[in-house]
């Protein structure tokens, strides 16, 4: 999954909040070109001219979703080696390894930005680029797989799909393919809880707890209300941001609501009803104050992420540079050849 | 704790597919932990491979000892002394280097046995085997990648190299040993006597350590008892976290 979402407290497509969104002190006169062209739905290509605050945003939400991707392997990693039977281990085990290929792609959009892919795991490890606040919580069941794929995979994919519009061509195509695995996976996470629920009682409880502990956490993803969202004006004139984080969550609830009714578990809010008039669910207030404490760093798991990809980098810095030593020696020696 | 699988062909085939079941595990222990993302792609599809390749034999293995049991049956349901891989296939991670090392001395036996069983007698064991073939062979180009880069890196990596060799070298013994089994299944056309692949194995290794610049260690020590449910310590809790959930709820659908 991994939503590119609500990090600093920014949008649900991770805008970061007081980002560099701000316009050119001066105004350019490429940017009334550059402007027609998003006006168009036309998308923007690396080698195109682009608004410094237009380059500094997308730099910043594409790697923020880069690492989303990949600090989220970590948690549903976590249970790869207890996967209860070969064929969820496989397909847990292929699952992370998409969330690792959405990393790369993403990366690689970054980098067609003019910034390189060490530089951005740098400002991770300094903290100075977040990821999505739902990683710093704990899988604590297997149930959790299931919840992950079902809830937080399908918050994603909202996230996402009005991505696959945005206008910088590079993003725009990654969440085409993005968006399909994440699909895949959703369906995936559904049907392993579908499973649970309708298994044994202890199976069905493991279950529904899974998703008292998911539901408003993945609600949060969304990101902060559109009442705090103040810095999307920019973000939706540059074709970045197309829906608004409040709208995003009822999509979100819409979709999910009526899935738990098939699965057979209640999500823990008691406000859950279908609206006749509004043609919607309307559901309870999330717990913002919680979000807001997650993505400042004290989520249950921020430090142990954290310092489990800081680790992962720093054991493996002696292969990296083993792979350069080689790489040079065998380019002098082709050279000398 | 015997055999639960009865028969010769039953026996070897499970060897098999314990030996990629378990490493399999181990490689997937990798998971958002190796030195990079390509990295991690990169053992993520072994282990992916790894684990198809048991499943498929699991499958044969039920037919063949008549007991048509599941695939979860026999690798959530054995104890420790039921489990008939090499101790190779067990050996902890360690760092990358054991794990390359490690993976350079499995892949090699591997596809040698995978290609000499794809003329099997036994039709649904040469079927895994065809496509085994091709998916080694990308886990032996990967783990030689790997043996040339960090043999012949920087000395770091080179000392890390020689001292996985050391430590993994003994346990290589044990690949190509013959006992009733393996003649028994040889002389029936299942598959090859593994003392049969050793040459091979000789070769292509030795070739490999000296492009890498690793001597090949002098070892007089020579582990061996997987093949007879014999471990090591480490082997039981891979199998207790393995087993774990799936025990705790006898009975139930997945
Ligand atoms: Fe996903
Ligand atoms: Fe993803």
């Amino acid at each position: 999954m991994r939503s590119s979402g609500q990090i600093d407290q920014g949008g649900a497509e991770g805008v970061p909040t007081g980002s560099p969104a701000a316009a050119d002190p001066v105004a350019d006169p490429r940017e009334a070109d550059f402007q027609a062209l998003i006006d168009a739905d036309q998308r923007i290509e690396p080698r195109d001219w682009m608004p410094d605050g237009y380059r500094k945003t997308l730099i910043r939400q594409i790697a923020q979703h880069a690492h989303s991707e990949i600090i989220g392997m970590q948690p549903e990693g976590n249970w790869i080696t207890r996967a209860p039977s070969l064929r969820r281990k496989a397909i847990l085990m292929a699952k992370v390894q998409d969330e690792a290929g959405h990393g790369l792609y993403l990366y690689c959009a970054a980098e067609t930005l003019g910034v390189d892919r060490a530089e951005l795991i740098d400002l991770l490890h300094q903290g100075r680029q977040k990821y999505s606040s739902i990683f710093n919580y704990p899988t604590l069941t297997w149930a959790d797989v299931g919840a992950i794929g079902w809830l937080v995979d399908g918050a994603a994919i909202t996230n996402q799909i009005p991505l696959c519009r945005c206008s910088f061509g590079p993003y725009a195509r990654a969440m085409v393919r993005v968006c399909k695995e994440e699909s895949f996976h959703q369906r995936q996470g559904f049907e392993s809880l579908y499973t649970l629920s309708h298994g044994s009682p202890e199976q069905h409880e493991m279950a529904q707890d899974a998703v008292n502990r998911w539901w408003w956490p993945s609600i949060e993803m969304l990101g902060p209300p559109d009442t705090d969202s103040t810095h999307s004006a920019q973000s939706t004139a540059w074709g970045i941001k197309r829906f608004s984080n409040d709208a995003l969550r009822q999509r979100f609830v819409d979709m999910v609501a009526p899935q738990a009714v098939v699965l057979g578990l209640t999500p823990p809010d008691p406000e859950l009803r279908w609206n006749e008039q509004r043609g919607h669910y309307d559901f309870g207030e999330p717990d913002f104050e919680e979000l807001r404490r997650v993505v400042g760093g004290d989520g249950p798991c921020n430090r142990q992420r954290a310092a489990h990809h800081l680790k992962a980098h720093e054991d493996g810095a002696w292969v990296r540079e083993a792979s350069a030593a080689y790489a040079a020696k065998h380019a002098a020696t082709t050279a000398a050849a | 704790m015997t055999l639960v699988v009865a028969g010769a062909a039953a026996v070897y085939t499970l060897r098999i597919a314990d030996d990629c079941l378990v490493l399999s595990h181990r490689l997937a222990q990798w998971s958002s932990w190796a030195p990079a993302l390509e990295d991690d792609l990169a053992l993520t599809n072994i282990a992916l491979d790894l684990l198809g390749q048991a499943r498929g034999m699991y499958a044969r293995i039920a037919e063949l000892d008549g007991t048509g049991r599941s695939e979860d049956d026999y690798a959530f349901l054995r104890g420790e002394r039921a489990f008939v891989n090499c101790q190779l296939v067990e050996h902890e991670n360690g760092d990358f280097a054991t794990t390359m090392v490690r993976q350079l001395l499995c892949s090699t036996y591997q596809l040698a046995q995978w290609q000499a069983l794809t003329a099997s007698t036994d039709e649904q064991v040469a079927a895994v085997a065809t496509k085994a073939v091709k998916e080694t062979a990308y886990h032996r180009d990967l783990a030689t990648d790997w043996t040339l880069r960090l043999g012949d890196g920087t000395d770091e990596s080179h000392r890390r190299m020689e001292h996985a060799l050391a430590a993994l070298w003994p346990f290589t013994a044990e690949l190509f040993e013959s006992d009733a089994v393996t003649r028994e299944v040889a002389a029936l056309g299942v598959g090859p006597d593994p003392g049969d692949l050793r040459p091979e194995w000789d070769a292509y290794i030795t070739r490999v350590l000296g492009d890498a610049t690793l001597p090949a260690p002098e070892v007089s020590w020579r582990p061996t008892g997987g093949r007879q449910g014999l471990h090591t310590e480490a082997f039981g809790y891979m199998l207790a976290e393995m087993q774990h959930v799936h025990r705790s709820f006898p009975g139930v659908t997945w």
